[in-house]
């Protein structure tokens, strides 16, 4: 894993005085809030419905045991005992009190962490496939490129004041587990028909109030060319959208008011006038990065415990039908530890939780964790021997549900239970959905089901790459609920359709039981999954099921 | 005929903790909203927020609300600031737990 050096370390300190003293200014008057906005958004500090947020960045998702204890002290010692994790790969603390967040900031320097660039018109936090480093498909680890981009991104002078904010996406595999087509820039390392390794260079994906999926700019950048290439596509975004218009800032509006054909002349133009100036510099960086991403050492051992433990108790061995993944070397496993058990707010975990899987990761998963944009925690590493322990432990800690993938495995933003800027409440709607579903216990038999909530139009949620998309809206000061169907956020990304009129909070679980238990009696047969079967029939039996009473209206 | 005035109240969010409060007549930031002043009139409610924006150093973010008048006094119109009074609906956390002081 990467470590500060002395630079990032310099830099992080000296950022922490610096919001300590704006802090100060702020407390005793000095600095209006109108002042301290943007200082405050700089270091990932908002203010919510209730209370403060602090948003620290997971970058590319990755986290050693020391950072996971400390993110679970930071939660006992000046929040109330857990933290959020979201789909952006941060983890969000509710309620801080303003004049702590300066020692929290110093807390998260202790350990190589910071909230910089979290928000505001910047480049935000790089995030990756969360199975970096392990996935058995995978051609490379995105996480060396990550990190350069995170060096290169961090206070660049040029990129502090972007039209909006800048969200990069990086994945190393051809199964998109890291919504590439959702960001304003997503990478995708490919190799070239010489067997070369480089990078397939996606723009102008995004969700929001526009959604729309990113588009091809260039099929294969060379490693070399990388970081001048994505800073190129910065620069003309830079000078090129609007900053008129806040809902036509984003890359996605520029390119699709110039044209895509436009935007990669001007593209290439400014990166063969950059391109020189970066003179070699990134590449040995970027070589000595990529040490610190070396695999861990994998070691060979028997996995006959492993099978008989499977046999043995049916528990365990649902847990591994769904939260397991194949990982690329012999005996090993990727573990997805779910943060959905049903009924409970997706992504939140508390201190306790994050030190018993800082604790797994250290015993059984050579010291790497991960947090995965659909709001869970992963275990990269684990071989499997070890996994019976793994989930005896996890049971304990209450850190055991096998729903990964499933029905109750959602993704939920905050909604309006904290976030200021929400219609509807979200956190609800999800854990009653998913409490449903353990009531009917047929999610395993619906198999895979990507139901995703947001609690307004800014789509936090993911709703519209949800292949159940749930977006709460404020229908004359009353929550009403919206649903999208057939959306998919992997390499196949598609914005959902909308199915129709709204439902109110009390409407909208059964709405999503019909459709779930609907779809059960449409698929072919039990391998044909709910996203299959919307795109084989399309939207209108999925609206009988949704609007019955309408349908029988309409024959009378 | 210009459209009724719908009552408002100054609301904005503590500085030091964030937490939801209310103007109150008397000029007291009150983290109870029975406890706020109800402005009838339009020309004073900007008055109010114009004076409650320049207490820069005891909150952030102030704006109106609407509000009606309730048994104990001002009440939430929107859910949003029903929210506002009581806190997150997925745990016991904020005013429904933290019994505000009496102010
Ligand atoms: C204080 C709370 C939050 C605020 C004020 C906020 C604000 C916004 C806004 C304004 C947008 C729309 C951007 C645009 O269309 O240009 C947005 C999009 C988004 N936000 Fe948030 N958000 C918050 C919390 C979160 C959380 C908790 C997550 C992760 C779970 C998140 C992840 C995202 C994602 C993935 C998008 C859509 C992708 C895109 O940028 O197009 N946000 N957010
Ligand atoms: S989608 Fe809306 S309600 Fe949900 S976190 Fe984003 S801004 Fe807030």
């Amino acid at each position: 894993m990467y470590v500060y050096n002395d630079f990032d370390e310099t830099f992080v300190r000296t950022r922490v005085a610096q919001f300590r003293g704006q802090v100060e200014r702020r407390i005793d008057g000095s600095l209006t809030e109108d002042e301290f906005k943007p200082l405050r958004l700089m270091n990932g500090l908002y203010l919510q419905l209730h209370a403060y947020m602090l948003r620290v960045a997971v970058p590319y998702g990755t986290l050693n045991p020391a950072q996971m204890r400390q993110l679970a002290m930071i939660a006992d010692r000046w929040d109330k005992g857990y933290g959020h994790f979201t789909t952006r790969q941060n983890i969000q603390y509710n309620w801080p009190k303003l004049g702590d967040v300066p020692d929290m900031l110093e807390a998260l320097a202790d350990v190589g962490m910071h909230a910089i660039q979290t928000s505001g018109n910047t480049i935000r936090n790089v995030t990756a496939d969360h199975f970096a480093g392990a996935a058995a498909d995978e051609i490379e680890d995105p996480r060396a490129i990550a990190e350069l981009l995170r060096q290169w991104s961090t206070d660049h002078p040029e990129f502090q004041f972007l039209p909006r904010k800048f969200k990069i996406a990086v994945t190393g595999a051809a199964a998109d587990r890291a919504v590439t087509r959702a960001h304003d820039i997503g990478l995708v390392v490919v190799r070239n028909d010489a067997g070369e390794v480089g990078y397939q260079v996606i723009v102008g994906g995004g969700l929001g109030r526009t959604p729309m999926v990113g588009k091809v700019l260039r099929d294969f950048v060379s490693k070399a060319d990388l970081l001048p290439y994505v800073e190129a596509i910065v620069s003309v975004y830079n000078l090129l959208g609007r900053r008129d218009n806040k809902y036509k800032a984003r890359i996605k509006i520029t390119l699709h008011e110039n044209g895509i054909e436009t935007i990669r002349d001007l593209v290439e133009d400014r990166f063969n006038a950059i391109r020189a100036g970066f003179g070699g510099y990134d590449q040995t960086l970027l070589a000595e990065i990529e040490k610190s991403f070396a695999p861990p050492a994998f070691v060979t051992k028997a996995t006959d415990g492993y099978e008989a433990a499977r046999l043995a108790n049916p528990a365990f061995r649902s847990w591994t039908d769904t939260n397991l993944s194949a990982h690329k070397a012999a005996g090993y496993a990727i573990v997805s530890i779910s943060i959905k058990k049903h009924g409970a707010t997706p992504g939140d975990a508390t201190s306790d939780q994050m030190r018993v899987m800082a604790e797994l990761a250290d015993r059984y998963g050579h010291g790497e964790l991960r947090i995965s944009h659909e709001q869970n925690v992963i275990l990269p590493h684990v071989h499997q021997s070890d996994l019976p322990a793994v989930y005896a432990a996890l049971r304990k800690a209450d850190l055991a549900t096998a729903n990964i993938g499933l029905a109750s495995d959602i993704i939920a933003c905050p909604g309006m239970d904290y976030c200021a800027l929400a219609t509807a409440r979200s956190i609800p709607i999800a854990q009653q959905i998913a409490t449903r579903f353990d009531e009917l216990k047929i999610e395993h038999d619906v198999g895979p089901l990507k139901i995703k909530i947001s609690g307004c139009i800014n789509a936090c949620g993911h709703h519209h790459v949800g292949h159940i998309g749930i977006l709460g809206l404020d229908r004359a000061g009353v929550e009403n609920y919206q649903i999208t169907l057939g959306g998919d956020g992997s390499e196949m990304t598609t914005i959902g359709e909308r199915a129709g009129p709204g439902f109110s909070a009390d409407d909208i679980v059964p709405a999503i039981e019909r459709l779930v238990t609907g779809y059960l009696d449409l698929r072919r047969d039990p391998s044909e999954t709910f996203l299959q079967t919307y795109r084989r029939l399309g939207l209108a039996p999925f609206k009988t099921l949704l609007y019955p009473s309408e349908d029988k209206a309409d024959a009378a | 005929m210009p459209p009724r005035f719908t009552p408002k109240v100054v609301t904005a969010n503590a500085l030091l903790d964030g937490d939801a409060v209310w103007l109150t007549e008397d000029d007291h930031w009150s983290p109870l909203m029975s406890r706020a002043e109800l402005i009838t009139d339009e020309a004073h409610a900007d008055l109010r927020l114009l004076q409650a924006k320049a207490r820069a150093s005891e909150i952030a973010g102030a704006y109106l609300a609407d509000a009606r008048l309730g048994a104990d006094g001002p009440e939430p119109v929107h859910f949003r600031e029903a929210f506002r009074t009581r806190g997150p609906s997925n745990y016991p956390h904020g005013k429904q737990v933290e019994t505000p002081p009496q102010t």
